[in-house]
């Protein structure tokens, strides 16, 4: 799906300007809580240009991973060999999530709303589903504990839905007043999402938590943004345009991370 | 000196686990005994509860092979692939049989598990705030801190009949050593009523006493030790082998139609004794190209002598 943008020198697919868009977020972050999927390769992308400190936390058990390869999935023996510790997920979750030591959970989702609220469980009614998806895994309790959530996710009119089928992971709730009041009276350590990246923009929260198009990546319309999403979206006064990918960050998906194009097809 | 617990998976299986128990195979993507799974199918156990975090292939071809009527999970799902299809068509259709489900989180899964093992009656999280988890699952439930400061949720104890955990090493009394991720087997083993480890190595119990704190589970818990080299393919072994990706990749293929999961079963499963025909079949070669690039060795430590 490689389609000319026009916009650069090189040629890039929609999914390499999501996950490289998505990996320039994490400039300055130290702790990444890295979810199944497209975070995988965002994150590992972030290590080798943006963050090249960013710990690397992985739910199978891992503190500070160094990866030599795209880890396969959440697992992977890459993650193990010369990380910083290798723990249980006992004290994973316990020490270190619950603890309060996670600056960014990264997760991706099938469904989300405009308050980031997230399903990644059933599309359907729960006891007779159209489709039953993975669940959470450790999603909710990222989504509860990382002190922000970050999310990256392709845009369309069925995953940006007014109202998701099953709340898998909080996010702002019914609103931002709302979840700044539930989170601080349940003592919650996360702050909630504060980015949703996608293959056709970045979003940030509003005032009033609800998502907010603040930049548009080369090649994408606001037409195509209003018809990939099931509400009536805001849309920043002041839109960017997001940066193409350059030339090392592409190098580097295509020839480290991911040279049979299994995230970026 | 203790006595020898060695035995053979089929004897292992055949003794230690009935028509109605609830297993746990373990192993969070690393160390998953496929072999303990596939004699379990061989010997047409039935109306298993199997509990694990991802129930990844094994429990795939399990549920696919008719061994269960319930399934304990937390995220389902073929890890950076894509679907299960026997268990889906089971909880999507019904068909072609239905299967109850009880889900959770990770950090619940691991939580029963902690509780189970240490004898307690629930274990609270910070976990499941606003979300309809509870409403799926009314086992997870909010509770008030006797101390007055907020509220938590609370997960009962998971307390297997059998737990089996894949390891890289352990001695003729189960004492069982384990390097790379650890997953929850530990957890799981101690919540367990039985233990069965299968490892890669046979190992001196002057190998185990060497290096105390690698050792995860006492042989005290453990009733067999079952041998089974390659016993975790397609999943890993730190240090022995990586994971097949190519079986997962093929999976997503074979999962989509129950009659090709019922020939994979059958030429994979049924039609062969044991794992040592399962790995001659795979052959030399595929078995080859899943060692490491090289050796990783950790440092040693001195654990000094003292007398």
């Amino acid at each position: 799906m490689t389609q000319p943008s026009g916009a650069g020198t090189a040629t890039f697919s929609k999914s390499e300007m999501m996950i490289v868009a998505a990996a320039r977020e994490l400039a300055g972050q130290r702790v990444c809580f890295v979810g199944v999927g497209l975070p995988n390769i965002a994150v590992n992308l972030a290590q080798r240009t943006v963050a090249p400190d960013l710990e690397l936390v992985y739910e199978a058990g891992v503190f500070g991973a160094r990866p030599e390869r795209l880890p396969l999935s959440i697992g992977d023996p890459t993650i193990v060999t010369g990380a910083t510790a290798v723990v249980s997920m006992y004290e994973l979750f316990s020490f270190y999530l619950q603890g309060g030591l996670v600056d960014v959970g990264f997760l991706g989702a099938a469904q989300i709303d405009r308050f980031g609220n997230i399903n990644t469980t059933v599309i359907g009614p729960y006891d007779h589903p159209r489709t039953r998806l993975p669940g959470s895994g450790g999603a909710c309790e990222i989504a509860i504990n990382a002190r922000q959530v970050f999310v990256i996710m392709r845009q369309s009119a069925r995953s940006f839905v007014e109202t998701i089928d099953f709340r898998t992971s909080p996010g702002n709730l019914g609103g931002a007043e709302q979840a700044a009041r539930i989170r601080r009276e349940g003592g919650w350590l996360g702050r909630g999402p504060s980015v949703v990246v996608t293959d056709l923009g970045i979003w940030h929260f509003d005032d009033d938590g609800e998502m907010r198009l603040d930049s548009l990546h080369p090649g994408a319309t606001l037409d195509e943004i209003r018809a990939t999403i099931g509400w009536q979206p805001r849309i920043a006064e002041d839109l960017q345009a997001t940066a193409p990918p350059s030339p090392a960050e592409l190098d580097l998906i295509r020839r480290e991370l991911d040279p049979e194009g299994a995230y970026t097809k | 000196m203790s006595t020898s617990k060695v035995a053979t998976m089929h004897d292992a299986v055949a003794d230690l686990i009935r028509d109605g128990d609830t297993v746990a195979i373990e192993g969070f993507t690393h160390l998953i005994s496929f072999a303990a799974g596939h004699e379990i199918i061989r010997q047409g156990k039935r109306d298993l509860t199997l509990a694990r975090l991802t129930p990844d292939l094994i429990y795939d071809q399990m549920i696919a092979g008719g061994v269960a009527r319930k399934l304990i999970f937390s995220w389902l799902g073929n890890p950076g692939v894509g679907g299960l299809g026997a268990i889906r068509r089971r909880i999507e259709t019904g068909q072609p049989a239905p299967l109850e489900i009880e889900e959770y989180s990770h950090f619940g899964m691991v939580g029963r598990y902690t509780a189970g093992a240490a004898n307690l009656p629930f274990y609270p999280i910070r976990s499941y705030f606003e979300t309809d988890l509870p409403v799926a699952n009314p086992l997870i439930r909010e509770i008030e801190s006797p101390y007055e400061d907020g509220k938590v949720y609370a997960v009962p104890p998971l307390k297997p009949d059998v737990a089996i955990v894949h390891a890289q090493r352990a001695d003729a009394a189960g004492n069982t050593q384990v390097w790379g991720l650890l997953g929850c087997q530990k957890e799981a083993a101690f919540a367990a009523e039985r233990v069965i480890v299968v490892v890669e190595e046979l190992v001196d119990e002057a190998v185990t006493r060497a290096d105390p704190n690698r050792t995860i589970i006492p042989g005290l818990i453990v009733e067999a030790v079952v041998v089974e080299p390659f016993g975790a393919h397609p999943s890993y072994v730190q240090g022995a082998y990586d994971r097949d990706n190519r079986f997962y990749l093929d999976w997503d293929a074979i999962t989509r139609d129950e009659d090709s999961i019922q020939a994979w079963l059958r030429e994979w499963v049924h039609d062969l004794d044991g794992r040592a025909s399962y790995v001659e079949k795979l052959g030399a070669e595929r078995v080859a190209s899943l060692r490491p690039a090289g050796p990783a060795p950790s440092g040693s430590v001195n654990y000094g002598e003292y007398r």
